[in-house]
């Protein structure tokens, strides 16, 4: 008698097609569909009323020539440069130094540090922004009370400051989430090794340095590429912190396409903001996807 | 090997500098909580650091009733319940094929609901826009629940596949000997086996759907359908520079995350950590 595997194996197997069939339907026509449509908006001048009609890569043009595009990149490198350092790296160093611990309270602890992430942004972003505001928040009146006579200093309208001090907000939330990853992947690394190194006479930087950092190397990838990721994705805290302003300094991207095409209405020029920040994320989600790849090659 | 090696002085220098810093961390959320209980006037005339007069929790009133807190918060319920329970089923199916099956397109179609999760949402705003309009969906629940369910189909599915792998096949195959369809094998057989992922990655999507600010903005302009997140942004220019009613709503519209978290911590860390350690 032959086993099923044996006999999916000469035909092809109905079976997975049926149950893919609805869930891989509903994502094509949501996520994939759009997506790709987008590549065709943002050839068209549609502004959502009229017609779209089909004008080349004039928009793309508009936008390499439009100062607010650059102010919008140079932020998002802003929040890249700082998701890829300052979490990561904070979140590694709490990992370390919570993994096995034996402080009193350590769950509450950890609790405690990843606690911001169930927060929505929308909350955070108002919770900082009261934080930041000259009339009472609590920066400018520690400042009053250390001695601080000039003028009521606007954290958030002040162009040099508002989007460091958007990326604050974003980090306090970030952190827990990348301490947690490496908390699990420090779950990951072999005692043996570790004990290896400790008879070898290696330091503690040493055995982190040599032993434990290589072994973490691949939910490093992860961590960063999510990094990454997160920080491309930056719009709530944006949204609700300063729309973008004042004067565009603290837009992001993702917060100048949807000015551009929800408040004023050049939905193709919009598109062509999306798919430049598709294409910057997409190099990222691929490097992912070998990840996947590579890890499963025994699948 | 830690307590063997260090001494006792250093080692309470390195907990009181635990403490301390993880007491700073919590410093947003205890203003947060101070602002709420006090009054504008208080706050604005005698300064942040001020001991309060009195504490009321007058502003929390005050945005349910006026700010619409109380139509706000059960509209968010109204749209991550069902979203939730259609990506949670939805994703198992597509799971259970993409973890007991070799077939043509496999891979590639795991890797289009991989690559579709970490899309940045501006590359979907437009046309998703677009198609619940000529849907005539457009301002209704229904376009929430059904983007919801879509979207996090490829979080879910990613997830809820890895941990189908690691459940031994031998106890599928003998099901599948005794003459059990592949429906009932998933359902009865496969399900059950799964519900610590499945836990997991529901704790985490109803923390994600809960908190979506962006959707909510796109796809839902009456007031009357907001969940709490594009209402509480909406609170901004209803009481301006009244930061006791703004982050009272604040507190109220994050209160139904952090009970779950609370309640459900070990799955939410489980499903953080399931989707990133795996693959």
């Amino acid at each position: 008698m032959k086993t099923s595997a044996q006999q999916s194996r000469r035909t092809i197997p109905l079976t997975p097609y049926l149950f893919l069939i609805l869930p891989l339907a509903l994502f094509l026509m949501w996520v994939i569909g759009p997506m790709v449509y987008s590549f065709y908006l943002s050839l068209t001048n549609w502004t959502g009323v009229s017609a779209a009609k089909f004008i080349g890569f004039k928009n793309y043009v508009v936008l390499f020539n439009d100062p607010i595009f650059y102010t919008a990149l140079l932020n998002n490198l802003k929040w890249l440069v700082s998701f890829v350092t300052i979490p990561v790296g904070m979140g590694l160093a709490l990992a370390m130094l919570f993994n096995n611990n034996k402080i009193p309270g350590i769950s509450a602890i950890k609790a405690i540090f990843y606690s911001p992430y169930i927060l929505a942004p929308v909350v955070i972003g108002l919770i900082f922004s009261w934080m930041y505001f000259p009339d009472g928040g609590i920066f400018s009146t520690m400042l009053a009370e250390l001695g601080y006579k000039g003028p009521a200093i606007g954290f958030l309208s002040d162009p040099a400051m508002a989007t460091w001090c958007i990326i604050a907000a974003a980090v306090w939330r970030q952190v827990g989430y990348i301490m947690t990853l490496y908390l699990a992947g420090l779950q990951a690394v072999d005692p043996s090794l570790v004990d290896a190194a400790i008879v070898d006479g290696c330091n503690r930087w040493q055995l982190f340095r040599y032993v434990i950092f290589p072994l973490l190397n691949p939910i490093t990838v992860v961590v960063v590429v999510i990094s990454v990721i997160d920080s491309l994705r930056s719009f709530d805290l944006v949204f609700v912190m300063t729309r973008g302003g004042p004067a565009n300094s603290s837009s992001v991207l993702a917060n100048f396409m949807y000015i551009e095409a929800f408040n004023n209405y050049k939905m193709g020029y919009g598109a062509a903001i999306a798919v430049i920040l598709f294409l910057i994320s997409a190099v990222f989600i691929f490097i992912y996807l070998w990840r996947v790849l590579r890890t499963e090659i025994e699948y | 090997m830690n307590a063997k090696r260090s001494h006792l002085v250093p080692r309470l220098m390195v907990y009181l500098l635990v403490y301390v810093f993880t007491a700073l961390w919590l410093v947003p959320v205890l203003i947060a909580i101070v602002t709420s209980l006090r009054t504008s006037n208080d706050i604005i005339a005698n300064g942040f650091w001020s001991v309060p007069k009195s504490l009321s929790l007058q502003s929390y009133v005050d945005v349910w009733e006026r700010g619409g807190l109380s139509h706000y918060l059960p509209n968010s319920f109204i749209i991550t319940i069902p979203s939730l329970t259609a990506t949670l089923f939805l994703s198992s199916l597509a799971a259970y094929a993409l973890s007991r099956f070799h077939f043509p397109g496999d891979r590639i179609i795991l890797y289009i609901f991989v690559a579709g999760m970490m899309l940045p949402f501006q590359i979907l705003l437009l046309p998703v826009f677009r198609l619940f309009d000529a849907l005539h969906l457009y301002n209704t629940y229904w376009a929430l629940i059904i983007i919801h369910t879509a979207f996090q189909l490829g979080f879910c599915t990613f997830v809820l596949r890895n941990y189908m792998r690691t459940i031994p096949g031998e106890l599928l195959e003998a099901a599948r000997m005794d003459g059990c369809g592949e429906f009932r094998i998933y359902a009865q057989i496969m399900m059950p086996l799964s519900l610590p992922a499945l836990a997991a990655v529901a704790t985490l999507e109803f923390t994600w759907i809960f908190n979506d600010f962006i959707w909510a903005l796109i796809l839902i302009q009456n007031d009357a359908l907001k969940p709490v997140t594009t209402g509480l942004s909406s609170l901004q220019g209803m009481f301006i520079a009244n930061w006791p009613a703004i982050i009272s709503g604040a507190i109220m519209g994050t209160m139904p995350t952090v009970l779950v978290f609370l309640l459900l911590q070990r799955y939410f860390i489980q499903g953080l950590t399931l989707g990133a350690t795996k693959g």
